[in-house]
């Protein structure tokens, strides 16, 4: 956990940032989509990843900054950078509102993360039924684009806005990983009794852990609104995000710093260029990456325990050697 | 003036009244033991003075304060340190990980906090270890971790729940000098042992606890030959036995 694993990530991000002057549109589109997801699983990566607190709802948080982002600028005229800065704030609001009614009521493990999903469920069918959010038929947000609204004609901008928001939170979270609360988020995913006789405060320290986590996702939940300027309860709290950041932390390494950027871009890598790969063997081939995704985790969680990160480890201290 | 003080302290689980109307005094600078036959409730005791058990009856005070009603971890902020009978590290961390989040509770920055756990670490013979996992290390290993964790928040009052539990004598020969030196630079101690070479070595005081009641208290050699002590331990009527056998060889 210290600058020696930043590095890297931050000249993966370099290297995405270059990519418009030579990729297409379309690849373009693909990337921002990953790089979004990543965001997400960052967020899950605080609190699943070094505090031990797995989340199968972050959805919920996910949701709640697309939302925000869009209901503020349709309904009440708010600029789309200050939505994006209430996006960030309420997804900390929900993650500290969950946070304070579960951990307060002590679940642990599958008890905190069933809970987590039904939040996520309730919250998705209250926006699937409600009409500030459109109901079922979703919200546009309107096409207009400028930098003011936080809406960019060329696809390279929103990407290095992306790629950006991705590289600072690989910063945040190696700061965090390196100093007292990462120490201490690490100490109640391990042992709470422990933590706590040492002085951690386990409560406190997963509080701010979910209000933080939940902040990073909501700002995944904002861009991707701008990004697409639609969206319905289905995607925003649908569960494929939940699920999406979970695999992408999972495989790429769950409390590491790099872990879910390169989990999610593995991920998706994988599963596009299967793709095209079998689209020009066999012709189209509808839900292979889908197949991929499976068949992905099931060889990290046979052989990577610790995902690629512990992967890459391993293979450095075995040539260290 | 005594540090801690505990008074009256009782714990009930539903029908078994496992702590009963216990009480102990921990005099600055003090080494004090606390014995007793297996489920005395001595672990229940450290339980309530520590705030991870909450107490049916009685209070605790902590530097003159009542600190009944604290959790754990502001107890902990108080200077009140306590390691488990059954080891509990941080297994995924190294040592040195695991001691700095002892550290951190009174050094914010990094720096600082390393240097502290280092320096823990090594007060306790755990100086080489500082870069392994910690669950590769031996018993007497952990046990040393549990040790230099609860060291590394700088406390004032140390609990410490068989420490020596589980080690060869070799291993106990080598760590008493450690937990004295603790005591020397002004770190006062209230340890359950069951290993009485390291009672009567280390205590200046001992209080004995059987089936949730004191019975006994006072120096270690005064205690062991109380017969109300010897009975608690090896069933009525052993002391007399004791000293008739004594008499007749």
């Amino acid at each position: 956990m210290s600058a020696r694993d930043l590095w890297p990530g931050l000249a993966l991000l370099a290297l995405i940032a270059l990519l418009p002057f030579v990729a297409s549109n379309t690849a373009l589109n693909f990337l921002l989509s990953v790089l979004i997801v990543a965001l997400a699983a960052q967020g899950w990566n605080i609190l699943g990843g070094y505090a031990g607190q797995l989340s199968f709802g972050h959805a919920a948080f996910f949701g709640t900054g697309a939302y925000a982002t869009a209901i503020l600028q349709l309904r009440f005229g708010v600029n789309a950078w200050i939505g994006l800065a209430a996006g960030i704030a309420l997804g900390a609001l929900v993650g500290w509102a969950i946070g304070a009614l579960s951990f307060r009521a002590r679940l642990r493990g599958s008890y905190f993360a069933l809970v987590t999903l039904a939040f996520a469920e309730v919250l998705r069918i209250l926006a699937n039924a409600a009409d500030v959010t459109g109901g079922a038929a979703g919200l546009l947000i309107r096409l207009s684009p400028g930098v003011a609204n936080l809406q960019f004609p060329s696809r390279a901008v929103f990407l290095w806005l992306v790629a950006a928001t991705v590289a600072g939170v690989l910063v945040l979270t190696a700061w965090i990983a390196r100093g007292r609360f990462g120490a201490q988020l690490v100490a109640v995913r391990e042992n709470e009794d422990a933590a706590r006789a040492l002085g951690v405060d386990v409560l406190g320290v997963k509080l701010r852990a979910i209000a933080l986590s939940g902040a990073i996702t909501a700002a995944a939940g904002c861009l991707y609104a701008q990004n697409f300027l639609y969206l319905d309860a289905n995607i925003a709290y649908g569960t494929w995000i939940s699920v999406e950041v979970l695999i992408a932390c999972v495989l790429g390494g769950a409390g590491t710093v790099l872990g879910p950027v390169l989990g999610a871009l593995a991920l998706h890598g994988v599963g596009e260029i299967a793709k095209i790969a079998l689209g020009h063997i066999v012709g189209p081939v509808p839900g292979v990456d889908l197949i991929v995704f499976g068949a992905l985790l099931v060889l990290a969680i046979a052989f990577l325990p610790r995902g690629v990160m512990g992967g890459l480890r391993r293979l450095g201290q075995g040539l260290a050697r | 003036m005594s540090l801690l003080r505990a008074e009256h302290l009782s714990r009930r689980f539903g029908g078994l009244l496992a702590v009963d109307g216990a009480s102990l005094e921990v005099p600055e600078g003090g080494l004090i033991g606390l014995i007793g036959p297996n489920g005395a409730g001595k672990t229940t005791l450290f339980a309530l003075v520590s705030g991870f058990l909450s107490p049916s009856g009685g209070r605790v005070q902590f530097q003159g304060e009542d600190v009944t009603r604290e959790p754990p971890h502001r107890r902990a902020a108080l200077g009140m340190a306590r390691t488990f009978q059954i080891v509990q590290p941080f297994a995924g961390l190294s040592v040195r990980e695991n001691i700095l989040v002892g550290a951190y509770l009174r050094h914010a920055r990094r720096e600082e906090a390393v240097r502290v756990a280092d320096a823990v670490g090594n007060e306790v013979g755990l100086g080489p270890m500082l870069d392994q996992q910690a669950s590769a290390l031996t018993v007497a290993g952990r046990k040393r971790l549990e040790l230099a964790r609860a060291l590394a928040t700088q406390p004032k009052l140390l609990l410490l729940d068989e420490v020596l539990a589980g080690l060869n004598p070799s291993e106990v020969r080598d760590i008493i000098p450690v937990i004295r030196a603790i005591r020397d630079r002004g770190v006062s101690i209230l340890m359950i042992e069951h290993v009485m070479q390291a009672v009567m070595n280390l205590c200046d005081h001992v209080h004995v606890l059987a089936s949730g009641r004191m019975i006994a208290d006072g120096p270690p050699r005064e205690v062991t030959a109380n017969p109300q002590v010897i009975e608690a331990y090896l069933g009525h009527g052993a002391a007399a036995r004791i000293a008739a056998g004594g008499a007749g060889a």
